[in-house]
């Protein structure tokens, strides 16, 4: 019975997924569906990169870099696999194993990434670590534009395009459901901690960079996994897809829906998405008006749309709520 | 456990009220293959037909924007001169633009957009051969054609039956100024300064370097930059210690100005020999008299006497203030090509107009007379160009 | 042998302009522990304002060392006028709020910026005038021009200036108070809005002067000029320890030069991720940067 109730929700989940998954117009037909997806890749980046700038309280501006070492790392792979098939499946079981494993070698290869960036830099002050990261990020993307094997400045093309929406959204899934998880958990508890007093945690015997270091690799793991997913519907990846602009976007998809809040995070990454494509028919005017839409937005809710809070938590009657955390996150600039 | 429960239904109510359209096709999570073998339904054409419906992608904003606009302005003015002549079989084109910031991923869903909501009958696009290569898959899968203005990365046409072209490739125009450079220069040692960001600037000094040490030249020295760099003196300084008798330098107009005053400051006086992308009025502009005696390739020269050729000179400084570039009139031509397509084509349907434009010969261009072969590119002449103060003095023809 | 100090020149007067940018930066930072993402953009207005004032003064071609003050006087000016309105429309309200939220609407402004100028000025590349004439000397093989020459003396005279004014003025007086404690420097009598309006100010005029230095050596004006040469000019501050002034000054001189040597002796296109290795590397080894201090943090 525990497991049935464990399980369920997920099984259920996917089903809808797979039954939504048949009525959608196919992706190469319907511009909607493109959308849909770019909107579930940001909202995989958005909740993943809200670990550590929301949750922990770091500032990591190098999310892209991850997830062009994911993105890049599946193709790669997944690009030779396109040419077995396993014996005794059907052709999109198949497809599909091959899609999971390229997927995971992605993910493992950024969270390495991760591990490597986090271990030292993890003990630096936040500012440092976000010329870190950023530095880590740009890095990245010159050695893609000097790697001819992956096709350099041109590219690489002819990904085998076995993502659609089910393995999209099987992923965003995936990735709210460990985010959950992980927050609810003793490890959640501590990264909260970490962001109030890193120093009070510290002396509480949380090991902070240990648990910073975890949340960086989560983060980074999750992140390389959206890079493959988004891979293998468009078929195409360039270096230009990761510069540090692609960063920054997404650390405002966090911040916008307010630090820590996964909800915040998701329903941010669906309207910044979604945002730029409504405005498509603005033409050059659109970018300077997304600029100004950024500051108004931030000026109306500076605590992101739903301040550190769940968007449940904001229902009046729910008697559980946090202590106000957005009281204490608004110390003046400057003081320690 | 609720909040679980809770989170997936607002996970799911998020992903169905997305859901606007059904459609029975594609009971897999697998789309096609981006290969020409499979059969996409046609797109159902809204109820007003009395247009011919153009999409054009383009980076009207972001740093290529420059790119981007002169050949969004190309295209403008070749589809209203058409109008205005009573446009083709009694309809009138009707150009949908969409930016896409230089992005790919933005290139790929504006050209969904393009060809699912607006039901474009053919697509115009990219500068960029990347962009480019992420439109391409879309258009293929739908049957609608696509022509590229500028895109000379061999790949982009590669990828399926209605991917077109009107510019050179790649490997034409690098051995063109390789030809030039061995034999009518002379020149046995030649360094060569590439933009690492371009796939543009990557091929051509590729098949440069092919061509050019396949003659018996050598490359004494290589290079790099990348695109939007201000300062390349420590590239040059490099490249002057190898005392190269030319520098072949294929990269676009605004960072060749300033690549070559910086070179001339720092006492090279070597010339600089480049492709179509130095084509722009801005050059001069930037670079001034440091350009001298530098050579390029090219589709036409501005000082061709052909009618035609000066007649879109003068209309594209009437309309926009300034002469056109390469990119411009690259634009043009493409437009040009599809419309004469369409009049040629047995119906607006894809398939019919992916006939038309395969079938393009001898079309009289600004750019030259463009035949579209097999592969579906274009098979042009090119000339080579020698700068004086700003003007640009014929040298030679070379055919393909 | 000759390379090398043709590079060391190079690098010189590359860093000199990354310095001026990085004290804007670092002041900014200072005072409001806030990442100024506008700033570079600032210093793009203050290459069009430079560009439009020189052409509004004319005599393009016979320039003269009057006209090139004036030029940058103007710019200065009107830099430090946007600064100031930035600061009071896109952070002053958001002063009591987190840190990121000003981020973010430092980006915003950033964003729109880039993007108002390229519709109003179009994409394309602009060449900023020679503001007066320069002659380029050979010492042995190195070329040096005398533009160079005057751009580092410039440099050299406003990062003077400002080390002056932090350290000699009042208002320098008051910008240390809230730079180490606002709230109390508020009780100590010093106007903390108009003294952080003013450091704005400041930090915008050196862009502005940077911008037009950068013009006359790299004369190429263009919307986005600002983006990659802001974030190398972040990293310079950075790299001297953030919020520190003479800092900023030596991790300018460091990445130029770091970049043109790396860029000289072929790694050219590796330039940009060279000189974020030696960043990273610098601040894993001394992570409060060349010349900040580590602070302990109160409990």
């Amino acid at each position: 019975m525990q497991i049935v109730r464990a399980w369920a929700p997920v099984a259920i989940t996917l089903a809808i997924l797979a039954v939504v998954n048949v009525l959608l117009p196919s992706l190469n037909e319907d511009y909607r569906v493109h959308v849909l997806l770019d909107v579930g890749i940001n909202v995989m980046l958005a909740v993943s990169l809200n670990l550590v700038n929301g949750v922990t309280g770091q500032f990591s501006i190098g999310h892209a870099g991850f997830m062009a070492l994911g993105g890049y790392t599946a193709a790669f792979l997944s690009i030779r696999l396109a040419a077995y098939q396993l014996h005794g499946v059907p052709d999109a079981v198949s497809q599909g194993l091959f899609l999971v494993l390229a997927l995971v070698v992605g993910g493992m290869v950024a969270a390495l990434a991760g591990l490597i960036v986090g271990l030292p830099s993890l003990r630096l002050r936040g500012d440092y670590l976000a010329i870190v990261t950023l530095g880590f990020g740009e890095i990245i993307r010159v050695l893609i534009e000097n790697t001819e094997a992956v096709g350099g400045a041109r590219g690489l093309s002819n990904i085998p395009p076995w993502a659609g929406f089910f393995a999209v959204y099987a992923g965003v899934f995936v990735t709210l459901l460990c985010s959950r998880r992980l927050l609810a958990s003793t490890h959640g508890r501590a990264l909260l901690a970490i962001r109030e007093d890193e120093v009070a945690a510290e002396a509480m015997g949380v090991n902070t960079v240990g648990y910073k270091v975890r949340a960086f690799v989560v983060s980074a793991f999750f992140a390389g996994i959206a890079g493959g997913l988004y891979a293998h519907y468009q078929t195409n990846l360039a270096p230009k897809s990761f510069t540090f602009i692609r960063s920054i976007e997404i650390v405002v998809m966090v911040v916008l829906g307010g630090m820590g809040s996964i909800s915040g995070s998701v329903l941010a990454a669906v309207v910044l998405t979604l945002a730029p494509e409504l405005l498509r028919a603005l033409d050059q005017y659109r970018m300077a008006s997304y600029g100004l839409m950024l500051v108004l937005l931030m000026l109306a809710r500076p605590s992101g749309i739903f301040g550190t809070r769940e968007i449940w938590e904001l229902w009046p009657l729910r008697k559980k709520s946090k202590p106000d955390v957005d009281r204490e996150l608004a110390r003046p600039a400057g003081s320690p | 456990m609720k909040r679980l429960i809770g989170l997936a239904a607002a996970a799911l109510a998020l992903c169905a009220c997305e859901k606007k359209t059904t459609s029975p096709e594609n009971t897999t999570g697998a789309t096609p293959q981006p290969a020409a073998t499979t059969a996409a339904p046609a797109n159902p054409a809204p109820s007003s037909d009395d247009v011919w419906r153009v999409g054009e992608v383009g980076s009207l904003s972001g740093q290529q924007a420059t790119f981007g606009q002169s050949t969004h302005h190309g295209i403008e003015l070749a589809m209203k001169e058409i109008n205005d002549a009573g446009g083709v079989k009694g309809k009138k084109f009707k150009l949908t633009t969409y930016d896409d910031q230089g992005k790919p991923d933005e290139a790929a869903s504006a050209t969904l957009r393009l060809i699912s909501q607006d039901h474009v009958q053919v697509v115009l696009g990219e500068v960029a051969s990347t962009n480019s290569k992420a439109m391409a898959p879309p258009c293929q899968n739908n049957k609608v054609p696509m022509i590229s203005p500028s895109s000379t990365n061999p790949e982009v046409t590669a990828i399926g039956d209605y991917i077109f072209r009107v510019c050179f490739i790649d490997p034409f125009q690098g051995t063109v100024m390789a030809k030039f450079a061995h034999d009518n220069l002379k020149l046995n040692k030649v360094a060569i300064l590439k933009d690492v960001r371009s796939d543009y600037s990557m091929g051509l000094s590729k098949y440069f370097t092919e061509t050019f040490t396949k003659l018996g030249g050598t490359i004494v020295k290589e290079a790099s930059y990348s695109q939007g760099d201000m300062d390349f003196k420590a590239q040059l300084t490099e490249l002057k210690s190898a005392q190269p008798q030319a520098i072949y330098l294929p990269g676009y107009y605004n960072d060749v100005g300033l690549i070559v005053s910086q070179a001339r400051d720092l006492g090279i006086t070597a010339p600089f020999m480049g492709g179509d992308g130095w084509d722009s009025s801005k050059l001069y502009e930037l670079g001034g008299k440091s350009l001298n005696g530098s050579y390029f390739s090219n589709h036409s020269t501005n000082q061709d006497p052909n009618p035609k050729l000066q007649k879109f000179i003068a209309d594209y400084k009437a309309a926009y203030g300034e002469p056109p570039d390469a990119l411009a009139a690259l634009g043009y031509d493409a437009m040009r090509v599809a419309a004469d397509a369409f009049a040629r084509a047995k119906s607006g349907a894809g398939p019919d107009v992916r006939e038309a434009i395969a079938g393009t010969k001898d079309f009289d261009g600004v750019t030259g007379k463009i035949t579209l072969d097999k592969d579906r590119n274009a098979v042009k002449p090119a000339v080579v160009l020698e700068l004086q103060d700003g003007k640009q003095v014929y040298q030679t023809t070379i055919a393909p | 042998m000759s390379e090398f100090f043709q590079h060391l020149v190079n690098g010189l007067s590359l860093g000199t302009i990354y310095a001026l940018i990085a004290l804007g930066y670092t002041m900014v930072y200072g005072v409001l522990k806030l990442i100024n993402f506008a700033h570079a953009d600032v210093f793009m207005i203050g290459a069009y304002t430079g560009l439009f004032s020189a052409r509004a003064i004319g005599g393009e071609g016979e320039g003269s060392y009057a006209r090139a003050g004036a030029v940058l006087v103007i710019s200065m000016l009107v830099s430090a006028g946007l600064g100031m309105l930035i600061e009071r429309l896109a952070y002053r309200p958001l002063r009591a709020r987190p840190r990121l939220t000003a981020l973010i609407t430092a980006i915003g402004v950033s964003f729109f910026l880039e993007n108002g100028a390229q519709l109003l000025w179009s994409p394309d590349p602009r060449r900023f005038p020679r503001l007066f004439e320069s002659h380029t000397f050979f010492l042995g093989n190195t070329a040096i021009s005398s533009m160079q020459i005057i751009a580092f003396l410039v440099a050299v005279a406003m990062m003077a200036g400002l080390q002056y004014l932090v350290f000699r003025t009042r208002f320098g007086l008051a910008m240390r108070a809230v730079s180490f404690e606002p709230s109390t420097a508020a009780l100590m009598g010093v106007p903390v809005d108009r003294t952080i309006s003013i450091t704005f100010a400041v930090g915008s005029a050196l862009a502005a002067g940077a911008a037009i230095l950068f013009g006359l050596q790299y004369p190429r004006v263009e919307p986005f000029m600002g983006l990659m040469l802001g974030l190398k000019a972040f990293v310079a501050a950075v790299l001297g320890g953030i919020g520190n002034v003479p800092g900023s000054m030596v991790g300018g001189l460091v990445l130029g030069l770091a970049e043109e040597f790396v860029a000289g002796y072929g790694l050219s296109s590796y330039r940009d991720a060279v000189a974020f290795a030696i960043l990273i590397a610098i601040l894993i080894l001394r992570p409060e940067g060349i010349f900040g201090r580590s602070v302990a943090e109160k409990v």
